[in-house]
């Protein structure tokens, strides 16, 4: 591969210091990265306090799955079912939403003088925890049973005379209003990588096809899109990727009540309140698993990255 | 191009509109929270924060029943000064204030030909009035709320009146050690900080040696463990946590700092070493060469040359994984938990205990938020960089 050849001979040096260099950080992550993994796999068939095989808590005469006993809680329990359509409901919305917000914004921005301000506007609750995301949005989402709304969002509701809505206890509409917090914190991330992606469209060509009578919406599909389609790609991953570990939010704003528990909150939840670690093990390995694509993409796209070199 | 400047600007207003709607959107929910936290506590849960500039409550209904003939200062009638606290100290319900309005003097009836207000003008004219008699005229703007966040105080009034009426909680002290109260921000700021510093400078270290090697060494099994690295960088924290915990227990790491600072370090290095060893590798491979033909072995190339260059990578990795680090929640309530609580971890259980303290919550979300956006806005040129150079993480 290209990448060996890049040590100039020059440079070569006994076998064991590149070692050294590397020995540290690769003692760090495999005690922190690869065997955790490996023991969260093995812990994932044992029973609540890792002392038998997770087949010991069948009960006879009920469903059992033997030594899986753990996976057919993680598939098929109702709580674990409902984790997972919010999941997808999560990964629809929010993907779409940021990356086409993201995308609206970087186009637009790179027609304005005040570009550098807008995008730096959209790109602040970056910079902010989900912990002070989620205090902000249950602040505009605030619902008072009295007269008075001091949430924003139920205040505009009553000023045009409809009912306000407790948007964070009713089913549906809150997942609707999470997904919300999440767009308002990442679509700034689309919008920089995307950004960059634009800028990097040849200005001749836009140019030229414009002199040709093409409309802004042609040379924009025609042109820029096939530029940048290889990094929208990467930007919905990286975005598949991010939704799929959403915890955050969820556990601060509603804390998975009411129909908005995802996977990676169910698997704090088992673990750290109801202390069913063969449970909790089981949804972190089915968490990893829906993962494992984007890291198979991840991999593949470095590996041409470097066959470029 | 050359057509002329209005023509320009009209054609491209639909652009402005949407860009400009979609700016004020963004600000507008982190905006409120800043209004909200300088409010007093006594109007954020009565009135929305879009209203801190229009007239305080009941002074419309006041002006409609009462000014004509108490004046708008309240203190055209000698005999029946409103700004008199005594006076209005009995009529502070809307009650008595309507059996009052309703009583006659002089044989007149006391509003004369002007109709009683009902209950709620009557209550928000009682509201107006403790205020133009100084009962309780709490000021437009407070810093209180960000001293009661700060010392943790959670009573119903404040922390300095209660200090000033020695009717604070046991545990606080009315003097600075107030600020290292378990309960309040000023102890998760500096916990927030001692969490944040090292683990922030470890990976660096450490994925800098590891990037050197990966970029200008040779060994085998490169390529395939960078790989590996490549693949390591997506793998969800969730998947670690209950063996690292166990872990930790065995060790009594749990709680501690150097707990979380090592946890931080495992799960920042795939990418801190991905993002150096992409930098480092890209640098003129003379540049080595010659070091190396004069003399130099891989130790000084390594100081001398390397880590001198980098610092553009650098930059950005220790940005990243500064908010990273401080903003996180899921590590931090995992493994240090209420023992050595930092500001992500105090607010979240401020959400739950305190449930509509607003003016609380708001203080210490903005408290929590002012360290990573001054960061944010002083070197974002390196954030973008760092962001548009690597992928994710966690």
């Amino acid at each position: 591969m290209a990448a060996e050849m890049q040590v100039p001979t020059i440079m070569k040096q006994g076998r064991t210091t590149p070692w050294l260099y590397v020995m540290p950080a690769l003692i760090i992550m495999t005690v922190f990265i690869i065997y955790p993994m490996l023991n969260t796999i093995y812990l994932s068939f044992r029973n609540i306090d890792n002392t038998d095989w997770a087949s010991a808590a069948c009960v006879a005469g009920q469903p059992c799955w033997g030594v899986l006993e753990n996976y057919r809680y993680a598939l098929t329990s109702p709580i674990m079912q409902t984790a997972f359509v919010n999941n997808l409901t999560w990964i629809v919305l929010m993907v779409s939403g940021t990356v086409l917000l993201g995308l609206l914004v970087a186009v637009l921005s790179d027609r304005v003088r005040y570009e550098p301000l807008a995008k730096a506007i959209i790109f602040l609750p970056m910079a902010i925890s989900f912990v002070g995301a989620g205090v902000i949005w249950k602040f505009m989402y605030d619902y008072g049973s009295g007269q008075v709304q001091i949430g924003f969002l139920n205040a505009v509701i009553t000023a045009l005379g409809g009912q306000p809505v407790s948007w964070l206890t009713t089913p549906q509409i809150n997942n609707i209003a999470l997904i919300v917090v999440g767009v308002w914190m990442w679509s700034g991330f689309c919008m920089t990588i995307l950004s960059a992606a634009i800028k990097s469209v040849p200005a001749e060509i836009l140019e030229a096809a414009r002199v040709d009578g093409a409309t802004e919406w042609a040379a924009f599909r025609k042109i820029t899109v096939p530029v940048i389609w290889p990094t929208v790609t990467v930007v919905i991953t990286t975005m598949v990727i991010n939704v799929l570990k959403i915890f955050d939010i969820v556990y601060v704003m509603t804390g998975g009540n009411y129909g908005t528990e995802v996977i990676a909150n169910r698997m704090y939840v088992e673990m750290y309140t109801s202390f069913q670690t063969g449970r909790a093990a089981s949804i972190a390995v089915v968490l990893i698993v829906v993962i494992v694509p984007a890291m198979i993409y991840n991999i593949r796209r470095f590996r041409e990255q470097e066959a470029t070199r | 191009m050359n057509r002329p400047l209005p023509r320009r600007l009209f054609k491209k207003w639909p652009v402005h509109l949407v860009l400009i709607g979609l700016c004020v959107l963004w600000l507008l929910p982190a905006f409120g929270l800043l209004v909200t936290s300088f409010r007093p506590f006594q109007d954020v849960n009565e009135t929305g924060w879009w209203t801190v500039l229009s007239p305080p409550k009941g002074q419309p209904e006041y002006e409609q029943a009462c000014a004509a003939c108490h004046g708008n200062d309240g203190k055209q009638i000698a005999a029946a000064d409103l700004t008199n606290p005594e006076l209005v100290q009995s009529y502070r319900r809307s009650f008595t204030l309507i059996a009052a309005l309703k009583r006659t003097i002089n044989d007149q009836p006391h509003m004369g030909e002007t109709p009683i207000p009902d209950e709620q003008a009557a209550a928000d004219i009682a509201t107006y009035l403790r205020r133009l008699s100084g009962i309780d005229a709490p000021p437009r703007f407070t810093l209180d709320n960000y001293i009661d966040a700060l010392v943790g105080y959670r009573g119903n009034a404040t922390y300095r009146a209660d200090c000033a009426a020695g009717t604070q909680a046991l545990d606080l002290n009315c003097d600075l050690t107030d600020l290292g109260n378990p309960r309040g921000m000023g102890r998760a700021f500096i916990n927030s900080i001692l969490v944040t510093v090292p683990a922030t400078i470890l990976p660096i270290l450490i994925a800098a040696f590891a990037a050197y090697a990966f970029a200008w060494l040779h060994f085998p099994m490169r390529t395939w463990l960078f790989a590996l690295l490549v693949g390591l960088q997506v793998v969800p924290l969730q998947m670690t946590l209950i063996p690292i915990s166990r872990l930790y227990a065995q060790l009594g790491l749990n709680g501690t700092f150097p707990g979380i600072w090592l946890f931080h370090l495992g799960f920042g290095l795939p990418y801190a070493i991905y993002l150096m060893r992409n930098f480092l590798g890209s640098l003129p491979r003379d540049l080595f060469e010659s070091a190396y033909i004069d003399g130099a072995n891989h130790w000084t190339a390594f100081w001398r040359l390397a880590v001198p260059l980098a610092t553009p990578a650098v930059a950005s990795l220790a940005i990243f994984q500064f908010l990273w680090v401080w903003n996180d929640l899921l590590v931090a309530l995992v493994f240090l938990g209420g023992q050595n609580p930092v500001m992500t971890y105090q607010i979240s259980n401020m959400v739950t205990s305190l449930g509509s303290g607003w003016h609380l919550l708001t203080a210490a979300a903005f408290l929590s938020m002012a360290l990573p956006m001054i960061i944010f806005f002083a070197l974002q040129r390196y954030f973008v960089r760092g962001m548009l150079a690597g992928s994710v993480k966690g």
